[in-house]
């Protein structure tokens, strides 16, 4: 099996992403359990910087496979 | 109703404008050469024209020239698993074999790529054309001269362009006749040449007369980045991709205007049909999305945020329909930079004084910390913004058509190139039920990545428009 340096760049980008989209989810579905009544609002937040940090874990994806 | 149809119209137009410009076709297809693979690849034809593979799986050393029916797995790769290596295939006069081993992650780039013809299933319909060389002039012709094979590989050269992998590359040397030529099977190939950086990149080559010719790369404006770039012909063909935004343009283009006219007719009546289910989502942009981030100016983007928004979202859900092409347009690079573009334009030339202060002299902050840090960050963060949006949604699609070709392709790797039936009908069985399922994912993506890549622009957009709190 041969590997390559960019994968595991990739990977710890990945991982970096996980936490930070875990950590969203958890603290969002807490809003929703603590006001249900602010659901929509919460969650297009929650989509929005989702998203955001998404983008930082997309770029170093990509910059790891085109500079590995 | 009519200015989002008419800022519709625009955003298309620029769109194909600049695909056509800078790209033709945006080759997700070969940047596996840079990767882990070293080997000295014996060349290989194949390449995928539609999510619709071609399975040949069975065949044991095939004349590639004959195939005309195949039987079309879903969503994903022709099998090369089992060419072991050019056994029993024709090896032509400059000693170019068959096919290489099956490898999952070249087959879905070669899926995903865009391509100067349009296959769907067997069938492959020829697109026109138009490539310009300077020095040569203008070639305007259908893609159907090339007579491709059932790989995306002419047959036949017009006027020194080739067709290889489904793109056509043109081959610089003048000896090279003009005019339409007969190359016969297997006479274009792709073999890894080694670059200066001590990497490996694929270049086409055709071999007629018994002699190899180099093809040049596909015109692109990716730099390189997935195996064009700019070379010595510039591409402005209707490709594929192309072709699947005038469809989805035309399709949106017919729902609105007839929405726009229901809405006169039925005035102060209960919408009906299709509008029913347009209506709650334009609803819901505007509320949601408009509104909370645009503040009282909403109403003068609206129209530019529904556009890119239904404009996605129907290329997005044109490109999951199994056996329909396989059209990755969202999933083209320079597709979403036209957007990305688009949306930096839109906020940048609607920023007022309240934003370029904040953005080149942030106020109360050191001057000398303005200089050093903040103004170069905040200059850098206009251009990264578009840089995301651009990636975001392309690595999205991108990643959800790759992740349903490669769980196919695993039916070919775990089948060990046909010597293996057993185990490759027990995968399939596997993959079949993960594909459903990445392909329901990829429905929601659809959705999510349309609506975040407008309430993007427009929190960008509300930056740059808000007024001054102090």
């Amino acid at each position: 099996m041969t590997g390559n340096i960019a994968a595991i760049g990739a990977a710890l980008a990945v991982i970096g992403a996980g936490i930070g989209i875990g950590n969203i989810g958890g603290k969002a579905m807490e809003a929703i359990a603590r006001q249900p009544e602010a659901v929509g609002e919460i969650r297009s937040n929650m989509i929005l910087m989702a998203a955001l940090i998404e983008g930082a874990a997309l770029i170093a994806i990509i910059l790891s496979f085109f500079g590995g | 109703m009519r200015k989002y149809i008419l800022s519709l119209c625009c955003i298309f137009c620029l769109s194909v404008f600049a695909l056509a410009q800078h790209d033709g076709h945006n080759h997700d297809g070969h940047n596996h050469a840079k990767k882990t693979q070293a080997t000295d690849h014996q060349g290989h034809n194949h390449d995928g024209h539609d999510h619709a593979g071609h399975n040949h799986g069975n065949h044991e050393g095939h004349d590639h020239g004959s195939h005309a029916g195949h039987n079309h797995g879903n969503h994903a790769g022709h099998d090369h698993g089992a060419h072991s290596n050019g056994e029993g295939h024709a090896t032509n006069a400059c000693g170019h074999g068959g096919h290489h081993e099956f490898n999952p992650g070249e087959a879905a780039f070669h899926h995903i790529s865009d391509q100067n013809i349009y296959s769907i299933g067997p069938f492959s319909f020829p697109l026109p054309c138009f490539l310009y060389a300077s020095g040569k002039g203008w070639d305007v012709f259908s893609s159907g001269r090339f007579d491709a094979d059932s790989h995306g590989n002419g047959e036949k050269a017009y006027n020194q362009y080739i067709l290889c992998e489904g793109s056509a590359r043109r081959v610089q040397d003048a000896s090279f006749p003009t005019g339409e030529i007969d190359l016969g099977h297997h006479a274009v190939y792709t073999k890894k040449l080694p670059t200066d950086k001590g990497k490996t990149k694929e270049y086409a080559f055709v071999c007629y007369n018994g002699k190899e010719w180099q093809a040049d790369s596909k015109s692109t404006a990716d730099a390189g980045m997935f195996g064009g770039g700019i070379t010595s012909f510039y591409d402005f063909s209707i490709t594929k991709n192309v072709l699947t935004m005038m469809l989805v343009f035309l399709f949106l283009a017919w729902v609105f205007i007839s929405m726009a006219k229901s809405y006169k007719k039925r005035r102060g009546m209960a919408p009906t049909g299709i509008t029913n289910f347009i209506e709650p989502i334009f609803i819901f942009i505007q509320d949601e999305v408009a509104k909370p981030f645009l503040g009282h100016k909403w109403q003068k983007y609206l129209p530019f945020l529904q556009s890119i928004f239904f404009f996605i979202l129907g290329l997005n859900l044109f490109g999951q329909i199994p056996f329909f092409g396989g059209s990755n347009v969202t999933g083209n690079l320079s597709f979403t930079l036209v957007l990305a573009i688009l949306a930096f334009l839109v906020t940048n030339l609607s920023g007022n004084k309240h934003y370029w202060g904040h953005t080149l002299w942030m106020p109360g902050v050191p001057p000398l910390l303005k200089i050093l840090v903040i103004t170069p960050v905040e200059i850098l963060g206009l251009f990264i913004k578009p840089i995301t949006l651009t990636l975001r949604l392309f690595a999205n699609i991108t990643a959800g058509h790759m992740v349903i070709a490669i769980f196919v392709g695993l039916i070919f790797v775990f089948g060990q190139s046909g010597a293996n039936p057993g185990a490759a009908y027990g995968t399939a069985v596997g993959s079949t039920i993960l594909t459903m399922f990445m392909m329901a994912i990829e429905l929601l993506v659809a959705f999510i990545q349309a609506f975040v890549f407008t309430i993007l622009t427009a929190s960008y957009i509300g930056a740059a428009v808000e007024e001054a709190h102090h």
